[in-house]
């Protein structure tokens, strides 16, 4: 007889940056919610770099915030140094990263939970998830608690069946000593779900007290540093430094004499390592040529003298690692105190979802974070807070929340998986979002503040502000056209200071601010009654709307055309075999993941513009005759 | 449904026949063919009224006449498509038929995919259930012809320098994103300034490529085509039926020789030089030598051969020498006599030779239609082409590079206007895009690929 040990709506399994946002989403959407982790000292641990945000990844953050997540607000709480990346870029691309003390931000997050109504937060490793007529039914722990539930989120990172490898030695861990889930795999499999095996890695942490700053540089945060929530205001911190400094002709040489003794280039580690996120090894064989790899040297904290060495992680042995580390200028008596490893795992193809993160097969059961093949925080939280949405509106039998491609960064990050699926771990780029103009950082509230505030996610004073923010953005996109700076001298004197023409007749503070020479506010000091009315936020998005119009109306354009295609929806299910015309490998693909729509059906790969007219055909024809047969 | 994009396809089948029909349809066919097209007193129509001929003339940029053309305009919904539709009756043959599509798309249409038009009549309603199977069917062959052919001009020259054109805007691309993508990395920052250089650099290239597809050599010079075979296999009959069938231009070229007769023809709008040689035969005899010569010379000149083989009788090994000497020509065999009985061993010519072949007899004209239809499809397909011409382009290429011409020069413009060079990657993106169409490539893909192959990033 099983021992029941509680009943829940909804189940989050792993209470990693994914599972946090799930747990949180679903308890704020007042689903009485249990998160389970395997050990509750890991709570939003950040086992890699000390840090959140970073191009592309800073977007992520912004919209998980504006849909009413935790991730934003809780690295307000707990940085420690703030920058504005790209800033000498288009505003599309201006992100925002910053270092976290690590420790904090695992104890706000953890508290957050803790202090969040409807939610339970458990230590546990779930041996089985169980399953009736198709559907979630409930969970079993490995220490024999059942608890029954109606939706699951798997957020359980890489904790299955990991192995951790450092040169020669490897064992059964998940990262930094904490268990390994063993059994789920094996559950996961039962289920009928496809697995497959990536791989990951970080670097050594060394002691602070052990490393020469005087031979690097430094690298200082912003001095007005922007938060990440939308809920909260600009302000000075005390910014830690981080620190730069490089490897050279010795390190190379070292780590190729040592080559043979990876695990990597033995053949030991099977797993997909990600592209992107190259070890020192893969570095200098891949990149014979350059001569120096920089190095960033990221602290972990305030309360710690452990330091992260940004672009050395390594799976070499650890005395092939000390001597590396040692032939770098600053690090020349570096004290290893955590050494470099990498870390193979299970995770899931995650075409077998839907673009809600629902599994395809099984009722209630949802998917987030690198499970799915993704890798990073940010990319993790935006999962979690996607999956712990559905998992809710699944419950309440509300129409799920899909964000597309010309929503949102998020969008393009699960159509990216779900659609194409990937075969290394997942990580966003701006250049994967086709409409990033559109998907700035600084606008993620007026995109998606609304949505989270209709499904009860996103609360009043977070809809207020936004509201209240979009108002004011055309009011003063309005005053700028209707008022008309008159050709004066004290006017023209002052366009000449600005390096600006003279104008001829009257021009509009809107057409003025097209010039590329000036700036808000420059325009916004020139009427006086007027200065300092709207806040910088909103100064800022008048500047992008009237200076990039021409731009933002192409993107626009090409938004239509792209939801052309997600409107043109596909029945599901649908058998593909019974159309005639598509050819072999699109209609086994198609049948496969069965898309949505046509958009989705088009980003399938080795399904070609041929085979997307003829399944629009087959569509047409399958409507007229049930409009036929209705008549 | 209707749709955005206005469309443009030759709508009769492609042919020297007197009169072709270009067919306009979408939104802006009337506000295409109003800047197109002039009365035969050379104004402009005030007015056009549906579903009423107007006599007049097409023009080009320069306002010159291309060709004395019908044209009628109807209006949507009562037309095939349900669309405003535009009709443009005119000479038949490739010369006019490309011009005046080469305008239509840059007036702003596109041109419109194999069974297109009919695709659009079904989505709005306009043909039957019965027949949306047969569109299915229609469309998914056509397209994977278009796509072999695709395939095969990879080799070409033009094919190689819309590759060469797209790696560089890739490269290009790939700079600028990395610095987006990984600020923090020590990447040298790519310069507006460079950019610039790059997409003039790319610019100029499209404009030469349209330039020399503009003057359609191909057209002009026709195509050298050599019929060789041993003595009495049928050369001067396949000649003489050649051109029966077809239009000759010249029938008396000066300079030929006894050996070698030469003639132009015309086979569905495609200037052919045919020339009929000598047998070829190892000689002694020094007469005859000459001729053989000559055949070789001649073959050696020519874009195709057409090798006729007697199929009445076994190879010999004359017949084996030819084919191997000819191996890596582009060649047409045909198996002559096929009216007799056969004894030739197609498998052991298929062994030596991977040409197509084609059974005819002159006597009662099998294969013969079969054989044009080969020599226009290698032409068409641009796999054929005058040995001294730069590129053979058919309308589809044309269309995409007058498309990457425009996005070229809206990126040009928005960095004159100091747009960043992030947001100038819209329209790089556009031009890759529409590269891609040519060599089937997706853009986000190769560019990730790029990134990482080429740029050591990554923590």
């Amino acid at each position: 007889m099983d021992f029941i040990a509680g009943k829940y709506e909804i189940i989050v399994i792993g209470a990693g940056h994914a599972g946090c946002e799930a747990a949180l989403a679903s308890a704020r959407m007042g689903r009485k919610t249990l998160v389970l982790a395997l050990n509750l000292d890991a709570v939003a641990l950040m086992a890699c770099n000390p840090s959140i945000g970073g191009s592309s990844k800073g977007h992520l953050v912004r919209e998980v915030d504006a849909l009413g997540g935790e991730m934003g607000r809780n690295i307000d709480k707990t940085a420690i140094q703030v920058r504005m990346l790209n800033t000498g870029k288009g505003p599309a691309v201006h992100s925002l990263r910053a270092q976290a003390d690590k420790k904090r931000y695992q104890e706000e997050m953890k508290l957050t939970l803790e202090r969040q109504e409807n939610l339970t937060i458990h230590q546990g490793e779930v041996e089985s998830i169980r399953t009736e007529n198709g559907k979630i039914s409930g969970i079993r722990l490995v220490t024999g608690e059942v608890y029954l539930c109606r939706a699951v989120v798997l957020a359980s990172g890489v904790y299955l069946k990991s192995r951790v490898i450092i040169g020669e030695f490897s064992a059964k861990s998940g990262p930094n000593g904490l268990f390994p889930a063993n059994q789920l795999s094996e559950c996961l499999k039962d289920l009928g779900f496809t697995l497959q095996r990536f791989k990951t890695g970080t670097p050594a942490r060394v002691n602070r007290r052990s490393l020469d700053f005087s031979r690097m540089k430094i690298q200082p945060g912003d001095s007005t540093a922007e938060p990440f929530s939308f809920l909260d205001d600009c302000r000075i911190r005390d910014q830690t430094p981080c620190w730069l400094t490089y490897t050279n002709e010795h390190t190379h040489e070292i780590i190729r004499e040592n080559l043979y003794r990876s695990p990597l280039y033995s053949g030991d580690i099977k797993g997909i390592g990600p592209r992107y996120c190259p070890s020192i090894e893969d570095k200098v064989v891949r990149f014979k040529d350059k001569k120096s790899h920089q190095i960033f040297i990221e602290p972990e904290g305030l309360h710690t003298n452990e330091m992260y060495i940004q672009g050395m992680s390594s799976s070499l042995p650890v005395d092939v690692q000390t001597a590396v580390y040692h032939t770098v200028p600053g690090m020349e008596h570096a004290e290893i105190m955590r050494p470099a490893y990498a870390i193979e795992y299970d995770c899931i193809d995650p075409t077998q979802l839907n673009l809600t993160l629902e599994s395809r097969e099984i009722g209630g059961m949802f998917f987030a974070g690198q499970i799915n093949g993704s890798s990073g925080y940010e990319e993790a939280a935006a999962q979690g807070i996607l999956a712990g949405i559905n998992a809710v509106l699944y419950i309440r039998g509300d129409e799920p929340l899909i964000l597309d491609r010309s929503d949102a960064y998020i969008g393009v990050l699960v159509d990216d998986l779900v659609t194409k699926g990937t075969k290394e771990p997942y990580r966003m780029m701006t250049s994967r979002a086709e409409y990033r103009l559109l998907l700035r950082q600084d606008n993620a509230d007026m995109r998606l503040t609304e949505k989270g505030y209709r499904i009860g996610l996103a609360g009043e004073q977070r809809y207020q502000r936004t509201m209240k923010k979009e108002e004011s953005i055309l009011r003063e996109m309005e005053r700028l056209q209707h008022t008309v700076l008159p050709p004066s001298d004290k006017n023209e004197s002052w366009l000449k200071e600005k390096g600006s023409s003279p104008i001829q007749s009257g021009l509009s503070l809107y057409n003025l601010l097209k010039r590329p020479e000036l700036h808000y506010s420059d325009i916004a000091g020139l009427e006086d009654q007027e200065t300092g009315k709207v806040s910088a936020e909103v100064g800022k998005q008048v500047e992008i709307q009237v200076k990039y119009q021409g731009y933002i109306q192409k993107q626009k354009r090409q938004v239509e055309q792209f939801q052309k295609m997600e409107r043109n929806g596909i029945p599901d299910p649908m058998d593909y075999r019974l159309i005639p015309g598509l050819r072999l490998e699109a209609r086994q693909k198609l049948q496969a993941q069965q898309p949505v729509n046509i958009g989705q059906a088009s980003r399938i790969s080795g399904v070609s513009p041929a085979d997307v007219s003829v399944l629009m055909i087959y569509l047409e024809k399958m409507r007229r005759e049930r409009k036929s047969s209705e008549r | 449904m209707q749709s955005e994009e206005t469309i443009t396809a030759l709508a009769t089948p492609p042919g020297e026949g007197g009169i072709a029909v270009i067919r306009i349809s979408g939104p802006e066919s009337l506000g295409i063919i109003r800047t197109l097209f002039v009365t035969k007193k050379r104004s402009k129509l005030q007015e056009i009224r549906p579903r009423t001929f107007y006599y007049g003339y097409i023009t080009d940029e320069g306002q010159h006449p291309v060709d004395e053309v019908l044209m009628v305009y109807m209006k949507a919904p009562h037309t095939y498509t349900r669309e405003d539709v535009v009709e443009i009756h005119c000479h038949g043959g490739m010369v006019p038929v490309r011009r005046i599509i080469g305008l239509v798309l840059s007036a702003g249409a596109r041109l419109a995919q194999p069974g297109e038009f009919t695709k659009r009549a079904f989505l709005n309603g306009r043909i039957d259930l019965a027949q949306a199977e047969g569109v299915m069917e229609l469309i998914s062959a056509k397209s994977d012809e278009a796509a072999r052919i695709s395939l095969e001009q990879m080799e070409g020259t033009l094919s190689g320098k819309i590759h060469a054109l797209r790696q560089e805007l890739l490269d290009l691309l790939a700079h600028i994103e990395v610095s987006v993508d990984y600020p923090e990395e020590d990447i040298e920052e790519l310069l507006a300034e460079e950019a610039r250089r790059k997409l003039d650099n790319a610019r100029l290239q499209c404009r030469q490529l349209l330039a020399s597809a503009d003057q359609g050599k191909l057209i002009r010079d026709g195509i050298r085509v050599a019929i060789i075979g041993k003595p009495n296999v049928g050369k001067s009959s396949l000649l003489n039926a050649l051109v029966r069938q077809n239009r000759a231009i010249v029938t008396d070229v000066p300079g030929t020789t006894r050996d070698v007769i030469e003639e132009y023809i015309h086979i569905r709008g495609v200037l052919v030089q045919i020339v009929d040689t000598a047998g070829i035969r190892e000689t002694t005899d020094a007469i005859e030598k000459i001729g053989v010569e000559k055949t070789k010379e001649r073959a050696q000149t020519a874009d195709l051969i057409l090798l006729l083989l007697d199929a009445s009788r076994a190879l010999e090994k004359e017949d084996l020498e030819i084919l191997k000497w000819l191996k890596d020509r582009k060649v047409l065999i045909l198996l002559n006599k096929s009216d007799l009985p056969s004894v030739i061993e197609e498998d052991r010519i298929r062994k030596i030779s991977g040409s197509r072949i084609i059974r005819t007899s002159m006597t009662d004209g099998t294969g013969l239609a079969e054989t044009e239809e080969h020599i226009v499809g290698l032409v068409e397909s641009g796999r054929l082409g005058p040995k001294n011409s730069a590129v053979i382009m058919n309308s589809r290429h044309k269309e995409v590079l007058l498309r990457a011409e425009r996005y070229l020069g809206e990126a040009l413009s928005a960095l004159d206007s100091s747009i960043p060079l992030d947001m100038v990657t819209i329209d790089i993106r556009n031009v890759l895009e529409a590269l891609g169409e040519i060599t089937g490539e997706s853009v986000t893909e190769s560019l990730i690929d790029k990134i990482f192959s080429e740029f050591c990033v990554g923590k």
